[in-house]
């Protein structure tokens, strides 16, 4: 295990220094929910006391869903730097070391949840910043459910990354893959808005029991059937997107 | 350190009707000596990357075996990779990276500490001229250098195999003849056996003890390149006469020691296995028979000609008309 956390860390390590040479992706990243928050926010305001999600105030509803959103959309796109890698070489001189071929995706995981911590540590202190109420406890769960769907979104990124080795086929595939779960998980309003059979279609659609899970964390409403629901699907994706990872990983001609 | 027997890969390209079944490799079977340096050469698409790449374990033999420096690349796969240096065709490093992270991170996947892991790559550094170079940015870094900063990375851990997949392709000459030269130490200095791919004929010529040719997912032959210019080609002997009626003369004395003599007008020219030792008799014979030469003329044989004597086409030709070396899985590479 020693040996495996020591591999993990020399890949984490490399991947952060990397990071950290162009620190302006961190900020390019978060610049979008951002956005949402300052100007899609306000819109809001006149309107989230009818969406009878237990609150009355537009960011504690908003900043939840910006964040299941940012580990989504951020992760999703880690695959891209991946084939970069790949194409220079590096990825087939770290599988030609004794190193574990899990470990070299777990120590980019690494990186790509610490970045999404970071991101999501500013959204949320932003989010505070400007009026969204939420306990500390339940702040952190909504981060935890965060860094669960980001670490999955992360490792399928790389699992598809290391499947096509074309950045013009990921592409096409991770937006229809993303457009469905943005539009349907009721990230910026609640899918009770819609007609039936749109809210039948979202019953199908685990992020939108994830979103809800955030949204009732930021609220205090930790103890709720929702909360339970949704990190239960936050870590059956996250676990399955792992295993997925792992495996295409470790296949000996990936 | 190297013992394949029966290697095989098969692969499929297109999909539904396009459906096709490749065969990049048929049955290989290599030996390699501890201290060799072997040379694979053959023409793109012939086999060689993708044999190349089941014996680092990154490509799982369809069928067939091989040990690689005492243990087997199927079942015994992470021992094989502590024990091998490789360096791939496509290069090892990162172009925003800095040369020291690299090869310090890269000697830390083989359990090295990091102290040890700068020690060893900055003797390395040394070794291999980049001298000044450790704190540059790859990108920053010519194509020679380069190419010696992936083999540093194949050598951080000491192995006792290294792996060059065609090391000098995209050089420059001069790059080229200095990355040979150090080619040449690994095993006086590092005391490494050296497995490299080329379709070169040149550096197989100048780098390898000897040369295992591969033409269509075949071993066609395996000799040092001497014995491969001597038995498989042998040298061309062209002699020049004086008079038309000598050539009856002189075609029947080359004969006796040439199996395929031609004659065109004064000319008279044939294949001779090893004409160094041959030539002189034959002078003398000549001499003894009153035949009169104007111009006699020895030519050595190249690994093209083995090449063409072995599979009926120039290894140039071949290279012309074959694919590109994307003749694994997965296109060369991982």
């Amino acid at each position: 295990m020693t040996t495996y956390l020591r591999e993990c860390s020399v890949v984490f390590r490399r991947q952060i220094r990397m990071n950290l040479r162009n620190p302006a992706w961190v900020l390019i990243g978060i610049m979008q929910p951002v956005l949402y928050l300052l100007l899609f926010g306000p819109l809001l305001k006149p309107l989230v006391a009818q969406f009878d999600t237990g609150t009355t105030n537009a960011y504690t509803f908003l900043v939840p869903g910006l964040l299941v959103q940012l580990g989504m959309f951020g992760a999703f796109f880690a695959g891209f730097s991946l084939i970069g890698e790949w194409r220079e070489g590096v990825i087939e001189a770290e599988r030609v070391t004794p190193a574990s071929r899990s470990a070299l995706l777990v120590g980019r995981l690494w990186r790509d949840l610490l970045q999404l911590l970071v991101q999501a540590t500013i959204l949320v202190g932003l989010g505070y910043a400007i009026g969204m109420r939420g306990s500390v406890g339940g702040v952190a769960l909504g981060v935890l459910i965060t860094l669960l769907v980001g670490g999955a979104c992360a490792a399928a990124s790389n699992a598809l990354a290391m499947a096509t080795k074309d950045e013009n086929v990921m592409a096409p595939v991770v937006n229809v893959v993303m457009m469905p779960i943005l539009l349907l998980s009721g990230i910026l309003l609640p899918m009770t808005l819609g007609a039936a059979w749109l809210q039948h279609i979202s019953d199908f659609m685990p992020f939108r029991y994830i979103v809800d899970a955030a949204r009732d964390a930021f609220t205090g409403d930790l103890g709720s059937s929702d909360v339970a629901w949704g990190t239960a699907w936050a870590v059956a994706i996250f676990a399955l997107a792992m295993w997925w990872g792992a495996s295409v990983f470790r296949k000996e001609n990936a | 350190m190297i013992e394949a027997r029966g290697l095989v890969q098969t692969f499929h390209t297109g999909q539904g009707k396009n459906k096709k079944e490749v065969h990049a490799v048929k049955g290989v079977d290599l030996d390699v000596a501890e201290g060799e340096v072997v040379g694979f050469l053959g023409p793109n698409g012939a086999g060689k990357t993708t044999t190349l790449r089941m014996l680092v374990t990154l490509l799982k033999p369809t069928a067939g075996t091989a040990r690689v420096a005492g243990y087997d690349v199927a079942t015994q796969p992470v021992q094989v990779r502590r024990s091998i240096g490789y360096c791939s065709q496509v290069g090892s490093t990162f172009s925003g990276a800095y040369a020291r992270d690299e090869v310090v991170d890269h000697g830390m996947l083989y359990g090295m500490s990091r102290k040890d892991a700068v020690a060893k790559g900055q003797e390395l550094f040394e070794k291999f001229q980049l001298d000044g170079l450790w704190k540059r940015m790859n990108k920053n870094m010519s194509g020679g250098q380069k190419r010696r900063l992936d083999i540093v990375m194949g050598l951080i851990h000491s192995p006792s195999l290294v792996f060059l997949d065609e090391p000098t392709t995209g050089l420059d000459p001069q790059a080229r003849a200095n990355l040979w030269e150090h080619i040449s130490g690994l095993r006086d200095n590092e005391g490494a056996t050296v497995f490299l791919t080329t379709h070169y004929l040149d550096e197989a010529d100048a780098l390898a003890d000897r040369i295992v040719i591969i033409d269509r997912g075949e071993i066609v032959a395996s000799d040092t390149a001497d014995n491969l210019k001597a038995n498989v080609s042998g040298d061309l002997v062209s002699l020049e006469l004086s008079s038309d009626e000598q050539v009856s003369i002189a075609r029947d004395k080359l004969a006796s020691i040439s199996d395929d003599v031609h004659v065109d007008g004064r000319s008279v020219s044939g294949r001779v296995a090893r004409a160094g030792k041959a030539v002189p008799g034959l002078l003398r014979d000549l001499d003894a028979s009153g035949v009169g030469l104007e111009g006699i003329e020895v030519i050595r044989p190249t690994l093209d000609d083995v090449f063409l004597t072995l599979t009926g086409r120039s290894l140039r030709d071949a290279d012309e008309a074959d694919a590109p070396e994307t003749d694994s899985p997965e296109g060369g590479a991982m």
